[in-house]
């Protein structure tokens, strides 16, 4: 439940670079949300229709970019996805796993006007 | 007009993480050593502290900061009677700690009496660990009762921490616990992870913990007199 914080930070960033590239307005932001990230983004968009109201972002549409949290076998080299429950390695069985994606939570870019 | 891509790549909460390195910045400074409990509610992250302070409280100096969504002080008022400074955050509803509510903290903190600070964030296992607050650790705690399926449903916050303490071992006899399934699952998020198996209630394991921590606290500052 804090997705109010994360779209306050959203609005705070675009805000930042649409002055800096002297837009007039912003149509669209790119989100990058890994999996392991927590983050709703319905959530998001739902705080960020009322915050953004009189901003240079009003009215922007926000795109979220969902990265799978992958998991890499140490045993196998065996890369698979983690979706629902953890789970060793389906190929080997080994529990011996790292974390390569998911954890992605950053904007990457704006569509702004000029 | 047509509109025109600006490439922005900025981590979002960056802002957040920014406070957080004044806060660290500030602490060290002060030469205190700090540490971010966080954990369920009920999981015994208040219990955990008082017998932290139990141990370790005529050794060092501590101070306590109590985050709490609602102006209850039961868990200050515990802290402030066991003869240790403390104060509350009041979230104002909010189901973590940030980095500009521990600077305000900060603030009203006797820092320069203090060896070591406890931080104790809201009882929530999903957000807290998104807002790093500057404190040297990040701690969890599990609780027995709490079940052994929470490292594969709660990934984010078992990846996102240093030190893990299992509480409330003593009730191993009476609950369908299983250590290895549930230490494997820590294991695959975060094999670096040192844990603390701990009852607070029979006060089994907590040496091991305090000792260790002193001894973090010890590297970090010459202690006050
Ligand atoms: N049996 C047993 N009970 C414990 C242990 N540690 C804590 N408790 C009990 O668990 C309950 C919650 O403990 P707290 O320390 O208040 O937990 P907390 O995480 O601070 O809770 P919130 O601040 O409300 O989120 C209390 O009734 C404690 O007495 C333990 O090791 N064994
Ligand atoms: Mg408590
Ligand atoms: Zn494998």
């Amino acid at each position: 439940m804090h997705e109010l914080s994360v779209t306050e930070s959203i609005l705070e960033i675009a805000s930042r670079h649409a002055k800096q590239a002297e837009a007039i307005k912003v149509t669209d932001i790119h989100i990058v949300l890994g999996r392991l990230s927590s983050i709703v983004d319905d959530s998001v968009q739902f705080y960020w229709d009322i915050i953004s109201e009189n901003t240079l972002c009003s009215g922007a549409k926000l795109h979220f970019k969902r990265i799978p949290a992958m998991l890499l076998c140490l045993n196998c080299q065996y890369e698979y996805q983690l979706e629902g429950e953890l789970m060793p390695c389906p190929k080997c069985g080994s529990p011996q796993v790292k974390v390569t994606t998911g954890e992605e939570f950053w904007l990457d870019s704006i569509e702004i006007e000029r | 007009m047509s509109p025109e891509k600006v490439a922005v790549v900025e981590k979002i909460l960056s802002a957040n993480d920014q406070v957080a390195q004044l806060n660290r910045a500030r602490l060290e400074t002060k030469n205190i050593f700090s540490i971010n409990i966080m954990a369920s509610p009920g999981a015994g992250k208040t219990s955990v502290i008082m017998r932290t302070i139990q141990n370790l409280q005529n050794t060092i100096k501590i101070g306590v900061i109590e985050g709490d969504t609602a102006p209850v002080t039961i868990d200050a008022d515990k802290i402030t009677q066991a003869g240790v400074p403390a104060i509350q955050i009041n979230t104002g509803g909010d189901c973590h700690l940030d980095a500009v509510m521990l600077a305000s903290g900060l603030e009203q903190f006797p820092l320069s009496d203090i060896d070591l600070l406890i931080v104790e964030n809201v009882g929530n296992l999903i957000c807290p660990v998104a807002f790093q607050l500057g404190t040297h650790l990040n701690v969890l705690i599990a609780s027995i009762p709490e079940g052994d399926d929470k490292p594969y449903k709660y990934p984010a916050m078992y990846r996102g921490v240093d030190i893990l303490i299992i509480n409330k071992i003593d009730l191993l006899p009476y609950i369908d616990f299983n250590m290895d399934y549930f230490l494997q699952g820590v294991r695959m998020l975060n094999p670096e992870l040192v844990s603390f198996p701990l009852s607070c209630k029979t006060g089994e394991g907590v040496k091991s913990w305090t000792e260790w921590l002193l001894q973090r606290v010890r590297q970090n500052s010459h202690p006050k007199e």
